[in-house]
């Protein structure tokens, strides 16, 4: 038979019969259609065992048809793209299709960790706390090591994801959850109205429980309404249908989750995420049968009733040849009745109940043998079902041969995702199950809200469509309910679980069976929340779907609190398994953060740059040129060049705020720890910030443009963080103050001259357009000019200590102007040098930085004590006041050399006493920054050491244990190349 | 969780810093005794349900804003700006 | 009845029908030596302690719903004691010596597993403050080893090495950091300090404090009135709530930090691993899920859930370290409420309530101190004094400036 041997002729309402596919399982190439998922597709093959379980490594066949499915799980894919633990009932067949079974070796058919099963009284739940304790060391060595290889599921590839993924927002006045009768009526509502509507279904075909009833709606087959109902809304323009979508989360202010997968073949992302934000949404996720729980439940042929209904009426495979029902509901016999109608053989309907309606009765098949009060003593069978025991109410005991039994033990409604935001269920004796209760926010339809028959899913579902179409402003007339069959729904009657010697299980995936709860409940562990723990229900990839209701019903049993009691434990995001790079998006590799180059990048990527991380940005390290041995010999030449001759630096990445207005003097005087009002104009100021708590913020310059006019600067790595604590100030602390502020980083190109020559670069550049002069253009002076129609200032400053200028020039003539700067330095015998030179020449001078400033370092730390003014409050000195911030004897900065120039040490070293033994008490302080110095010929260091400033002279040991080096050195002030600063003002 | 900023419209939260608890006054850093500013930097009331809290547009419009909101449920009443608060 | 492989051999022939309860679920009787304010891990753990260490035999642990329903049971399992400030190395240094001892000290397999932690760093300047804060724990006594990019490639060959935005440069690796089964914790502790006498009363809510001229005498619960010689509060995530009730305004604010763990794979990631260019961490648990977290959600909230962006960031930074757990879907992704404090550090301390006493403030970082918690908690519950491990994590310390701010970020607790 085409599609399989286990295929029906005819029927199946969403496989298309004219588009065969060709899938492997297990290296066996195998046929199914275009429509089938890959568990429909084994079962047309007549393929029972599917899987191994967690714990027992148990045979296991498929239990469900959706995303129920605890047994199911496949490895999909080859190598990369290889995806492990997929539900095969929600993985859509196509050709080509790679899959095979996990948890087992060397085979499914014979997996030696069976064994396990044999020692399952010994395994039972929380068998773990009380062993393996003895020898101590015998843990980690040879316990855990053994567990950690025998648990897991499937293998992860080990190598990069290679799939593309992407990011959506939208947002939309309805969001239907789920395309059943209830949601796609609740859409054709919402939209009809013409509210704006996103319809998310999980499933590759809108319809849910339509394709795979036999349901007749408006006069035809349920399946093809369905199809008429999807048509409709795939053509409304204000509808947007989302097929493969998983919606996983409810998140506050109406926004939801959702992962969109690719149709197979489909180019672009593999999967998308939806950040959907609406008015209100729909939960219409339907409900999911109950398993029953008796001894040998789990063998591979025994699944969920409505599952067998699925396989064979929507997908035209029949799951067994002698298939037998076990029920408690009423709805249970419509199973029997859809394998009859479509040509499969029912041997015997098994009904829970003592009694049952001559109505119902008059459904079974007339070859079915009935059992009323029955029971199943213990399923049979080895890598398939092969017949069940049964007793019925009189006690009459029997062996049916069966190679498939349908359950239907009541439903349980998939309201998880009304209960994210905090909301409760309520107890449905109707059904005997939770159920959520609708908001405006969230209205529920269907069997989610426990309206289990059909004319009340499509009458639910139109009216909460209606009323959110309504609330977003959309007000319509009712809408026709259309005319469908019925389902006879009968109220949830309690079962007395099976006291059975075999395991029954309960959560499947798990191995959790009912007699580990009751091990749980004896040992204390009685409410749903600790049963969870201890026995891992409910904790497997199915999401306890199948199990919850059965636990608590067994529970209840056992503890003899009724049920109702019992809430299951609390639902949370996601409602269905996400992938981790669906989270994630674009944003990995080089894409993990954009990257921000500034207008000299070209330029330096052209003339050897190589590039740093500095926050956002990238920054060129050095230059090297050709015949450079390593970047040192590089580094060296770069300082080299700015002590003896100049250099250029983009130092474009410091954060500049522009802030102008009358007050702003007064302002700044309230951020600064130093007195800025008396900055005259076309004069710089460095200064430095403290938080509210005392500590140092941040260092730079504040440049007096005009009277009421300052551009001040910070580093690049605070930029952020001090343009929103000056915004706090300015809008909180002091909205009297007139004081305008705008961030103008990126606005600005700036660079650094630097050198004995930068007055030369910048007099062959600018000429007689601005007067340089030391007595026109002092240390420290700014000054805004024409720059052949650039708006450019000039600044006097100096990071390097040499003879120093900063020229900024408006971004977008950056790179222009750097290549002018270039030109000229070049000429001159300059060069560019990059973060790594700019890093050697602060050191030598001194200047703290990013190392220093690190959040935990005070202003007298940092030997900048005397830069807190006492004839003005500013933010941070009170609290700079407290003892601890205030004391003497903290680290403070100091320079370091080794005593023995040749040596070396490193940033990151403590220092201790020269023969002191290392302990917490002898630590002295820490190395914070360290460079070798060209200009001196051996390395240096800045550090903070404990009363630093009263030690200079004294030999201690940078002592680094982490890189095995133990280095005498010597304390110096942190001033190592000009310490007068004679340099800066010649 | 979505914020009305009264400069921009409705955003999603993760385009805004937060600060934390906003005092019910105005807060004040300069001129104030020791222990009254260790208390106001460092002291919060923290109750489980409706505050103000400070919080910073900074990839909108750099406002400071209180926003009232329910530590319990996330919902959140309104938002204003916090330059005219106090 | 004492666990054992044997016990367990012989309950296995049997049936397992004789277990008996790991604790009593006791009822609250009306008066106490000491009352303990939450049953958590902190809150047994301190029970036990008590217990044990100090013969103190009138104790009951109330919690408002069922024991370890705190952040114990919602926690990322992370154990570790890689700090830099002084006062934490000793501390987490004393927790985890007591972490090695804990399945033999209480009789119960809580599965300390120190498989290594690794702080992965990405720059020059990271690196040195990597080797800071190495070097700070050697010198404490603690292991610490730097490694280069080799040898983080040759432990976790799958990370992202070769196009990364943050290249990896090395990282800090500490051996003896691991993970404990969180549960495990709570009913190891709660059934050890039964077995000593402790009442540990489920279902009980602490509504109000009774003071009295200034001295605590009793706590008002939904089971009745309370009376203690002593009260403990160790109810981190909504320390500021019960300590109003006793008229305390604290240097805490209740955030939400979310975890994820995702569907169970084969062993793929040995040891803990920290991504230092974002906010990410992870482990795989025995089970075989991958568990990792990442940042705060940075917003006050007592919801106990997180939103979208974050789970985002999360996500993008483990992408970003380790591609290769791409298709790896999560099961599970839940919020818990901490109490984040101004320096990011913790408190346990006396208050200016006599009688009362306070162990919280313990931000995201509470499960690996549960047991030097518990212990110098029971120590100042038992002798009125300050534990010299814990000495510094006073509630006074933002008034004398002895702030413990381990990255610097000063007084704002959503920053640490």
């Amino acid at each position: 038979m085409a599609g399989g041997p286990q295929r029906l002729a005819s029927g199946g309402a969403t496989i298309d019969r004219g588009a065969p596919v060709r899938f492997t399982f297990d290296g066996r190439r195998l046929d199914g259609f275009a429509g089938d998922t890959l568990a429909s597709a084994l079962v047309a093959n007549g393929i029972a065992l599917v899987g191994r379980s967690f714990k027992y490594h148990r045979p296991r066949g498929l239990l469900g048809a959706g995303a129920e499915e605890p047994n199911g799980l496949v490895r999909l894919g080859a190598g990369s793209a290889v995806e492990p633990n997929t539900k095969a009932t929600l993985v859509e067949l196509h050709d080509g299709l790679v899959s095979s079974s996990q948890n087992r070796w060397p085979s499914l058919a014979f997996d030696v960790q069976a064994v396990n099963a044999l020692l399952s009284p010994f395994f039972a739940a929380g068998f773990y706390y009380k062993t393996f304790m003895w020898p101590k060391s015998f843990w980690e060595k040879f316990y855990e090591p053994a567990i950690r290889r025998s648990a897991g599921l499937g293998r992860a590839s080990g190598l990069p994801d290679p799939g593309r993924y992407d990011k959506v927002n939208a947002f939309c006045d309805v969001l239907v959850i789920g395309g059943g009768p209830a949601g796609l009526m609740a859409a054709l509502a919402a939209g009809r109205a013409g509210a704006r509507v996103i319809l998310a279904e999980q499933d590759f075909v809108l319809g849910g429980r339509l394709l795979s009833e036999r349901h007749e709606i408006d006069g035809m087959p349920s399946s093809a309404w369905s199809a008429q109902a999807a048509a409709e809304l795939d053509g409304m323009p204000n509808v947007t249908v989302l097929r493969r979508a998983a919606v996983f989360g409810s998140y506050d202010s109406g926004t939801f989750g959702v992962v969109v997968s690719a149709a197979p073949g489909e180019t672009g992302p593999r999967q998308t995420l939806w950040r959907i934000v609406t008015r209100s949404a729909v939960l219409a996720t339907g409900a999911i049968e109950r398993p029953l729980v008796f001894g040998g439940n789990d063998k591979p042929g025994i699944m969920l009733a409505s599952a067998v209904r699925s396989y064979v009426n929507r997908f035209a495979a029949l799951p067994g040849q002698q298939i037998t029902l076990f029920t408690a509901t009423d709805e249970g016999w419509n199973t029997a009745v859809d394998i009859a109608a479509a040509g499969g053989r029912v041997v015997a309907i098994l009904d829970t109940r003592r009694e049952v309606s001559p109505q119902l009765r008059a459904l079974a098949p007339a070859a079915a043998r009935i059992f009323l009060g029955a029971d199943i003593k213990a399923g049979r069978g080895r890598l398939r079902l092969t017949a069940i025991d049964v007793v019925d109410r009189d006690g009459r005991a029997e062996r049916i041969a069966t190679d498939c039994l349908a359950m239907a033990g009541g439903w349980t409604p998939m309201g998880g995702m009304a209960i994210h935001l905090g909301g409760r269920l309520a107890w449905s004796e109707r059904i005997g199950a939770p159920v959520p209760k609708s908001t405006p926010a969230m209205r529920i339809a269907g069997a989610a809200g426990g309206q289990l028959s059909l004319a009340e899913s499509l009458a639910s579902g139109a009216e909460a469509g209606l009323a959110a179409a309504e609330a977003a402003g959309h007000a319509a007339a009712a809408m026709a309910i259309p005319r469908s069959s019925d389902d006879v729904v009968t109220p949830f009657q309690r079962r007395p679980y099976a006291k059975t010697r075999r395991p029954a299980f309960v959560d499947f995936q798990n191995d959790v069976t009912a007699k580990d709860i009751a091990l749980a409940v004896r040992e204390g562990f009685a409410i749903p929340e600790h049963l969870k723990r201890y026995t891992t229900l409910g904790m497997g990839t199915d999401q306890g779907r199948t199990a919850s209701l059965n636990a608590i019903e067994i529970l209840a049993d056992v503890t003899g609190h009724p049920s109702t009691e019992l809430m299951p434990t609390s639902a949370r995001p996601p409602e269905t398994p996400i992938a981790i790079a669906a989270l994630a998006g674009a944003s990995r590799g080089e894409h993990f953060r954009p990257k921000r180059l500034p207008a000299s990048h070209d330029w330096s990527a052209a003339h050897g740059g190589s590039f740093t991380e500095a926050g956002p940005w990238m920054r060129p390290r050095w230059y090297t040129r050709t015949g450079e041995a390593d970047w040192l010999t590089t580094v060296n030449r770069e300082v080299t060049t700015v002590r003896t001759s100049v250099g250029v630096c983009d130092v474009s990445t410091l954060g500049k705020l522009d802030l102008s207005g009358p007050d702003v003097a007064v302002f700044l005087d309230r951020v600064y720890t130093n007195l800025m009002s008396t900055v005259p104009v076309g004069k710089v100021r460095y200064g430095l910030m403290l938080r509210e708590d005392g500590f140092v913020l941040d260092d730079g310059t504040a440049a007096r443009l005009g009277e009421t006019h300052f551009v001040i600067s910070t580093t690049t790595a605070n930029a952020l963080r001090v343009t929103q604590h000056v915004e706090y100030c300015r809008q909180v602390l002091w909205p009297e103050l007139d004081v305008s502020l705008v961030p103008v980083t990126d606005q600005w190109a700036q660079y650094a001259i630097a050198g004995p020559r930068s007055r030369d670069l910048l007099q062959a550049l600018l000429g007689d357009r601005i007067d340089i002069g030391n007595a026109a253009f002092p240390y420290l002076a700014v000054k805004a000019f024409d720059w052949d129609g650039v708006e450019a200032r000039l600044f006097r400053v100096s990071f390097s200590g040499e003879l120093a200028y900063e020229i900024a020039v408006p971004a977008s003539v950056g790179a222009a102007a750097f290549e002018r700067l270039m030109d000229a330095c070049v000429r001159l015998g300059g060069c560019a040098y990059g973060t790594e030179a700019l890093g050697v020449m602060r050191i030598e001078k001194g200047h703290v930085a990013g190392s220093e400033i690190n959040g935990q370092t005070t202003a007298a730390d940092l030997g900048l004590g005397k830069m807190l003014s006492a004839k003005k409050d500013f933010v941070g000195k009170m609290l700079a006041q407290r003892p601890a911030l205030a004391a003497a004897d903290r680290p403070a900065l100091v320079g370091l050399r080794p005593v023995d120039r040749a040596g070396r040490f490193s940033g990151g070293a403590h220092f201790l006493a020269p023969g002191a033994t290392p302990s917490i008490e002898a630590d002295e302080g820490w190395l914070t920054s360290v460079a070798f110095s060209p200009s001196l010929g051996h390395f240096i260091g800045l550090g903070f050491l404990r009363n630093g400033a009263r030690r200079l002279g004294e030999q201690i040991r940078a002592y680094d244990p982490v890189r095995g080096r133990d280095t005498l050195v010597e304390v110096v002030p942190a001033a190592f190349v000009d310490p007068e600063g004679a340099r800066l003002h010649v | 969780m979505r914020i009305l900023c009264p400069y921009c419209g409705e955003r999603d939260a993760h385009e805004f810093s937060i600060r934390g608890e906003a005092p019910m006054t105005r807060p004040v850093v300069i001129g104030v005794p020791m222990a009254e500013a260790v208390a106001a930097l460092h002291d919060r009331r923290n109750p489980p349900g409706r505050t103000r809290e400070f919080w910073y547009h900074g990839a909108g419009c750099r406002s400071w804003l209180l926003v009232d909101r329910d530590l319990r449920t996330h919902e959140v009443f309104g938002a204003t700006l916090a330059s005219g608060a106090f | 009845m004492r666990y054992s492989a044997l016990s367990l051999a012989w309950n296995a022939a049997t049936g397992h029908r004789f277990w008996k309860p790991a604790w009593r679920d006791a009822e609250p009787k009306p008066a106490y030596d000491v009352v303990i304010v939450g049953g958590g891990g902190h809150g047994l753990a301190t029970a036990f302690y008590l217990a044990k260490n100090h013969g103190v035999r009138r104790i009951a642990v109330v919690e408002k719903g069922w024991i370890g329903n705190g952040s114990v049971g919602r926690n990322t399992t992370i154990i570790r004691s890689n700090y830099l400030h002084p006062a934490n190395t000793r501390f987490y240094e004393f927790s985890m010596k007591l972490w090695e001892g804990l399945e033999q000290a209480l009789n119960y397999n809580v599965m300390v597993s120190q498989r290594s932690i690794l702080n992965v760093f990405h720059s020059d300047a990271q690196r040195d403050a990597y080797a800071r804060r190495g070097n700070a724990m050697r010198i404490a006594g603690v292991d610490a080893e730097l490694l280069d990019t080799d040898g983080v490639r040759k432990r976790y060959p799958f990370f992202d090495f070769d196009n990364a935005r943050f290249p990896i440069r090395g990282g800090l690796l500490q051996p003896r950091g691991g993970t404990v089964r969180h549960d495990a914790v709570a009913w190891g502790y709660a059934r050890a300090a039964s077995d000593l006498g402790v009442d540990i009363i489920q279902n009980a809510e602490v509504v109000g404090i009774d003071i009295q001229g200034g001295r605590a005498v009793a706590v008002e619960t939904t089971r009745g009135r309370i009376t203690a010689d002593r009260i403990g509060i160790s109810v981190a995530g909504h320390t500021s709530h019960v300590a109003a009730m006793a008229g305390l305004v604290l240097p805490i604010e209740s955030h939400v930090i979310q975890a994820f763990v995702t569907e169970a794979v084969k062993p793929l990631i040995s040891g803990v691993v920290t991504f230092g260019a974002g906010h990410f961490y992870i482990s795989q648990s025995d089970k075989g899920g991958l568990v990792f977290g990442g940042d705060i959600d940075g917003y006050g909230s007592y919801a106990g859930r997180g939103n979208l962006p974050v789970a985002e960031d999360v996500a993008e930074g483990g992408m970003a370290l380790m591609p290769a757990i791409g298709r790896l879907r999560i099961l599970r992704n839940w919020g818990g409420v901490v109490d984040m404090t101004p320096d990011g550090s913790p408190f346990i301390d006396l208050t200016p309530v006599q009688n009362l006493y306070l162990n919280g403030g313990w931000n995201y970082g509470g499960f690996k101190a549960t047991p030097a918690a518990g212990w110098t908690f029971a120590h100042l519950l038992a002798t009125g004094q300050s534990h010299e491990l814990a000495a510094a994590y006073r509630l006074d310390r933002h008034a004398t400036g002895r702030v413990i701010d381990e990255n610097g970020q000063g007084a704002q607790p959503n920053l640490h």
